[in-house]
């Protein structure tokens, strides 16, 4: 038995059981017939299949996102692939832990133009962690083993595995390896001890502190060592979009989220700390504007992060600490306590009297009274009926910002979005992953009229599969955000941002054989989501809320400006 | 500043174009790149020629390592080393010329590797800046053809770059 030979169909399915995995999600096609096959035999996982590959691509990446595991999707050679580069973009920006196996011709026929073929490995490259081409099926488990190993460890990213149609009929022993050991892989997991020290000395010495935060905390399971540093030293925490619940926002100390939708206080105590830890966040231009007017103050900067590119790509660092953002924290935590030095508490007082100032000026203030449905509203409402505890995915776009800025995310893994891509489309499919991995969970996805069509069949996957997602539609009637650049920045010359002939989303709903609600009034705003969450909770959901056409997101940090020069109202 | 940049990475089928990719994809310049394998036929030592600020060729040097395939990289302008290269070129040696240009290839130890009735092909090794004065030294109407292979480069004394 233990020599026996497997097809390679049989040994990627055998693969997946072996690295214990519970959900793929896929969509199958010529050259990948044989692994259907057998994925069809086994009962170690569920397949779900959804109605575009990019798609399963999203739903996989999700999946990972909110559980930390490393999320599969299986597509067909040629447009299954191509199908799947938008997702596998979208996870290689955010950094997701993703195997992406994808069928490909027979290895005869590669290169000769066959049909259902593209140079998927070429086409990938610049958006993966790393990719194989399997060409022998003796290396195809040592193959996938490398790919899942790479997807986690490190910074982490997708990984595609292109498997050609004859690959999956050879046969071979088949050999799952326990471990994997690569020369040329080799990520740094423990930060430099003598760096951790003068971190934390550093720290010490600060008068007006700042902890900002971003992705990294949430994908190195962090959150529990910021909050403890936090605490410790009593000093504000700011994150970014992509680090939203790596430290709980209602806490006094954080200051909301930072950058070019962030709160007055955040950008603010950022553009004018003196000692900044920075903590699994790149300085990104969304998040600090221009490098040359954030420089201009004098700060000290202390940078921890897994990827050592990350590090003085955009602004120079003063303490580099290259590893994982956990085991680093809790190193300068431990210094802390040991030593006997404290924060100067005068200074402290003075830099909080001066956040609160800036707090006071209540930047996400709104017309709560209005007569039409304020966006934001919504949201507020959304947190309210749903305590604070579901998991809210969300497209991209004004929808994204308004989730982001009135969401109170209290923990990690729990908000959902397309940052470094800001993929239209992401979230319905992102929401399938989500309930896939939590079936009991509260998951909302905020959406616009324009994203929510960008992947829209997927309704009636979540049909199948009767997932009872509440689809939070904010329907202003405009490609929000691109109708509030032409205000703001074209002499508000609005072109091709208005979209005539919506659908009648309710009628659209039923016709995929789920709940459709439309809500026009502010009052009638909760009872609409009560019901989602109560009446119909084991229905999907899909609430048409129209809303304000003229709300812009404030606070705004106009492109290629600095964070103090932010638009307000 | 011109940085020469020295890699081993695994000897495997596309991963140079993983290099030029990077390069194209990030903005940075190639000046010029030579591979081949080593003599552990599982590793290929590429020698990259760029140039950029500190801060470009730090991003260059940490993005190259950040590539799964790579196995070591090394700033070779960071000390002392060697560098080489060959070039190969085709000149009009006619008349006088013949002679001429016979003397000005032992000036730069140049060996002729071809002589035909109206050509000579020349070999010349040694620094990108040699080579630029050898050409610069021939009368530009009698230069028919080159071919350059770009730096391949060495550090020089203990230093060694391995796995």
């Amino acid at each position: 038995m233990a020599d026996m030979e497997l097809t390679g169909a049989e040994i990627v399915v055998r693969c997946m059981r072996d690295e214990g995995i519970k959900h793929i999600f896929g969509y199958p096609g010529g050259a990948v017939l044989n692994i259907y096959d057998e994925i069809y035999k086994q009962k170690d996982f569920e397949h779900i299949l959804v109605r575009h590959e990019q798609a399963a691509v999203h739903a996989a990446d999700a999946y990972a996102r909110c559980t930390g595991q490393v999320g599969v999707a299986i597509v067909t050679s040629g447009p299954g692939a191509t199908n799947a580069v938008t997702g596998i973009a979208t996870a290689y920006m955010d950094s997701i832990p993703m195997v992406v196996i994808t069928g490909q011709v027979p290895t005869a026929a590669i290169g000769q133009d066959a049909f259902q073929e593209v140079d998927t490995i070429g086409i990938t490259r610049p958006c993966v962690k790393h990719n194989f081409l399997v060409k022998d099926v003796r290396e195809l488990a040592s193959t996938i083993k490398k790919a899942f190993f790479i997807a986690a460890t490190g910074r982490p990213g997708p990984v595609v595995v292109d498997v050609p149609k004859d690959v999956t009929q050879h046969k071979c022993v088949y050999e799952y390896p326990r471990s994997v050991s690569m020369r040329s892989y080799n990520p740094t997991s423990k930060g430099h001890a003598g760096q951790i020290k003068k971190a934390a000395q550093m720290l010490l010495e600060a008068q007006r502190p700042m902890i900002y935060t971003g992705g990294g905390v949430v994908l190195g399971n962090a959150a529990e060592q910021v909050a403890e540093l936090a605490r410790l030293l009593g000093y504000p925490v700011t994150s970014t979009l992509m680090g939203l619940g790596g430290f709980p926002s209602p806490d006094p100390q954080f200051l909301g989220m930072l950058g070019m939708h962030g709160t007055i206080e955040a950008n603010m105590a950022m553009q004018h700390c003196d000692v900044l830890l920075a903590v699994g966040a790149r300085f990104d231009d969304r998040v600090v504007g221009n490098p040359k007017h954030f420089a201009k103050e004098a700060h000290r900067i202390i940078h921890i992060d897994v990827d050592p590119s990350s590090i003085s790509k955009r602004v120079k660092v003063d303490v580099p600490i290259v590893g994982e953002v956990g085991q680093v924290l809790d190193e300068i935590c431990k210094h802390l306590k040991a030593g006997k030095d404290k924060p100067d508490e005068q200074a402290l007082k003075a830099w909080w009297a001066q956040i609160e100032l800036w707090r006071s000026q209540d930047c996400l203030k709104y017309d709560r009274n209005a007569a039409v449905i304020k966006p934001q509203f919504v949201v507020e409402k959304l947190y309210e009926v749903t305590g604070g505890d579901a998991f809210v995915t969300s497209d991209v776009g004004q929808h994204q910002m308004w989730a982001a800025q009135y969401y109170k995310f209290a923990k990690p893994r729990r908000w959902i979005n397309s940052g470094g891509l800001g993929t239209m489309g992401f979230g319905l499919p992102a929401a399938m992953g989500v309930q896939m991995a939590h079936p009991d969970a509260s998951v909302a996805c905020i959406t616009g009229e324009g994203s929510i069509q960008m992947n829209i069949q997927e309704l009636s996957t979540c049909k199948e599969w009767k997932l009872p997602l509440k689809i939070i539609l904010l329907n202003n009637g405009y490609l929000g955000m691109v109708r509030q650049w032409q205000e703001f920045f074209y002499e508000e010359r609005y072109a091709e941002s208005y979209m005539t002939s919506l659908p009648d989303f309710v009628k659209l709903a039923e016709a995929y054989g789920h709940v459709g609600m439309t809500i026009e009034k502010p009052e009638d705003v909760e009872p609409a989501l009560r019901d989602a969450f109560g009446k119909y909770k084991d229905r999907l959901v899909f609430i048409n809320f129209l809303t304000d056409p003229r709300e812009n997101v404030f606070p705004m940090v106009p492109a290629g400006k600095g964070l103090s020069e932010m638009i307000l109202v | 500043m011109r940085h020469i940049i020295s890699l081993l990475m695994e000897n495997e089928s596309g991963a140079l174009s993983r290099v030029a990719g990077l390069f194209s994809a990030r903005g940075y310049n190639i000046e010029s790149l030579t591979v081949a394998p080593t003599e552990d036929a599982t590793l290929s030592r590429m020698t990259i020629v760029t140039r950029g600020s500190d801060d470009v060729i730090e991003q260059i040097t940490k993005q190259l390592n950040k590539l799964v395939d790579v196995v070591k990289v090394q700033d070779l302008s960071d000390g002392s080393h060697i560098e080489r290269e060959l070039m190969l070129v085709k000149v009009r040696a006619t008349g006088e010329m013949r002679e001429e240009i016979k003397r000005m290839a032992d000036i730069f130890r140049g060996r002729i590797l071809d002589v035909a009735d109206k050509t000579y092909t020349i070999e010349l090794t040694g620094p990108g800046t040699k080579l630029d004065a050898f050409l610069a030294a021939l009368e530009p109407s009698a230069i028919l053809e080159t071919v350059r292979t770009g730096a391949s480069g060495i550090g020089r004394g203990d230093r060694v770059m391995k796995v």
